[in-house]
């Protein structure tokens, strides 16, 4: 029991003192995720709103899949980006292998199906009396767009949330294609399984801490959004 | 205003409009009475182009509702629908109320200008900021009429705005859309499934069962000449009887009607026919008497009374037939009425209307 409470009590003295190797793990963690969450995106969004909008062949098998793919296993992108990222691989060229940028790659392929499935689910979640409102007030295509997903931007903002969720906790992909190079590929996941596999629980725990404060954030964030 | 030719529309196999023709002047309110479920709101939903005839075409003022892309926009930008349910956008009411003028890139300050104004005349003035979402029913559908009216439409679509309302919500609804049109001149095409909205709001009056206007005309001339019993029964007269015309006489037609002749007002094309008798029509009296002048005098029986609220319906039987009277609850009282009474029934000839009994021939239109 007493060593629990001492566990705690050093995880938290390791925040507050502002342990460099923490802080350096947190701001990557930061930036590999917010990268990948922004490049996903950038192609979700606008993926998601074609599959709505447009009708054509086999669109309910794609959606289907693009669900399936919600549970895409974090190892799988690993190996997949792995081969695809080594030196002999397709996209060996890019060098991004045991690098943070290889990191966003696989996180990008990780996160893309989930939000761009909820994307589309947003989308098609507005009711056909807002759609004929909109399209009876004279929206052109265009305005008609615009209308639709600001009416749904709130639970895309969910869907995107979902997608740094996603990201920000996976450790799969990270360690496989990043390699946990301390100081440079290391992230909160990929550290707190290495420290704990050595034992060093004080400093798990703090991470572990500092992931869990940083979702917390996150969705306050966009609690206090959507309640605007 | 608006030309209505042979339109229909298919869902499938199913079927719902069956060649609908009328003509909407420039102007009235016109309105479109009929039980639900008959095609009311698909008829609106075609003339607002959310929906495509199946065969047959819709004139607006002369252009023909068929276009697509820019044009149907800009013909859609001259009307203006109110559905049902009304729509409420996740913004504030000044942001629901604004969004048409926005598509119409009208410019901030007008969009601020009337949309305040639109506001003080729904009588939600002060409103502006409130999330719409925390309206009442009653409310969001005066919005969603703001919404539309503030475009300055043409043309008025309204699809049973108040049908889930409360009676207070209703005639403020009704108010603001009769103000509107005096006001503005604006044609307005309702649908309702509620007749005294009907003959409330209404220039002109189509019945529409079963796909079709089986009636158009004169809202005053649709209640008192209802084309055929199923129109009579919509409208709310309980007597429908059958008949067989046995003989006419110096313009008064005899119905042998299950065995009782009654004589009515009128011609008959057809020797098979429908009456109708309005309830406040008949009068009853407990034995004869010297001030029966009119043409048909029956005697029957007293079956049951019915409440309607300040008045009642005495139901009697005679020979075959079963017809209700209209009566106020003193008469009940005086006459000392009871079921099972013996009861003499009375009414003018000019009072039974009569309709050919195919219903499914098209009445003309005025």
């Amino acid at each position: 029991m007493d060593d629990i409470v001492s566990i705690f009590v050093t995880a938290f003295s390791l925040i507050t003192t502002g342990n460099s190797d923490v802080w350096e793990i947190t701001s990557r963690t930061l930036q590999v995720t917010f990268s990948s969450v922004l490049i996903s995106t950038v192609i979700s969004l606008p993926l998601g709103t074609a599959i709505t909008f447009r009708n054509f062949r086999g669109k309910k098998t794609l959606i289907n899949i693009i669900q399936t793919l919600y549970a895409l296993p974090t190892v799988i992108v690993g190996l997949v980006c792995y081969m695809l990222l080594s030196r002999t691989g397709p996209l060996g060229y890019l060098g991004f292998l045991f690098t943070p940028n290889g990191m966003i790659f696989g996180q990008t392929i990780l996160i893309i199906p989930i939000m761009t499935g909820l994307t589309i689910a947003a989308l098609q979640a507005i009711p056909p009396t807002i759609t004929d409102t909109i399209r009876s007030l004279g929206a052109t295509r265009m305005q008609f767009l615009i209308s639709h997903i600001r009416e749904a931007r709130f639970t895309i903002m969910a869907a995107v949330v979902i997608g740094f969720s996603r990201a920000i906790s996976e450790v799969g992909a990270a360690i496989m294609i990043g390699g946990n190079i301390r100081g440079h590929t290391r992230v909160l996941t990929t550290a707190i399984s290495l420290q704990t596999s050595m034992g060093n629980f004080e400093l798990s725990l703090a991470l572990g801490i500092i992931l869990l404060g940083i979702a917390l954030v996150i969705n306050l964030f966009l609690g206090a959004l959507q309640q605007r | 205003m608006i030309r209505l030719e042979q339109v229909s529309r298919k869902f499938g196999e199913r079927t719902i409009l069956t060649g609908v023709s009328g003509e909407i002047r420039k102007g009235e309110i016109f309105t479109i009475i009929g039980p639900s479920g008959q095609g009311k709101t698909t008829l609106l939903r075609l003339i607002n182009m959310l929906d495509t005839p199946t065969e047959g075409s819709i004139f607006f003022d002369g252009i023909s509702l068929h276009g697509s892309g820019d044009q149907a926009t800009s013909l859609r930008r001259r009307m203006g629908m109110v559905f049902q349910i009304p729509a409420s956008f996740h913004e504030t009411v000044f942001e629901n109320i604004a969004i048409g003028l926005k598509y119409r890139r009208i410019s901030k300050d007008e969009i601020k200008r009337r949309v305040l104004e639109k506001l003080k005349e729904i009588g939600l003035e002060g409103y502006e900021n409130r999330k719409a979402g925390t309206l009442s029913g009653g409310e969001m559908q005066r919005v969603s009429l703001a919404r539309v009216m503030v475009t300055e439409p043409d043309l008025l679509l309204l699809d049973e705005p108040t049908a889930n309302l409360d009676p207070v919500s209703t005639a403020r609804i009704e108010d603001l859309i009769r103000l509107y049109n005096r006001k503005s001149g604006t044609t307005v095409i309702m649908s309702s499934h509620d007749l005294f909205q009907g003959q409330r709001l209404a220039d002109r009056i189509a019945v529409m069962m079963e796909g079709r206007f089986i009636q158009t005309g004169e809202t005053i001339d649709v209640f008192s000449h209802p084309c055929s019993a199923k129109v009579a029964r919509f409208i709310g007269i309980s007597n429908i009887l059958q008949g067989r015309v046995i003989g006419i006489e110096d313009g008064i037609l005899s119905i042998d009607v299950s065995g009782t002749v009654i004589h009515a007002l009128g011609t008959a094309d057809k020797e098979m026919v429908s009456v109708a008798i309005r309830p406040e029509d008949i009068t009853l009296y407990n034995e004869p008497d010297g001030k029966m002048s009119a043409r048909n005098v029956l005697y029957g029986k007293i079956t049951g009374i019915k409440p309607f609220g300040i008045i009642c319906h005495v139901m009697t039987t005679c020979g075959e037939i079963t017809l209700a009277v209209q009566v106020t609850w003193q008469s009940v009282k005086e006459m000392n009425l009871k079921e099972g009474q013996e009861i003499i029934l009375s009414f003018k000839a000019p009072s039974v209307h009569v309709m050919p009994l195919d219903e499914h021939e098209t009445c003309r239109s005025w």
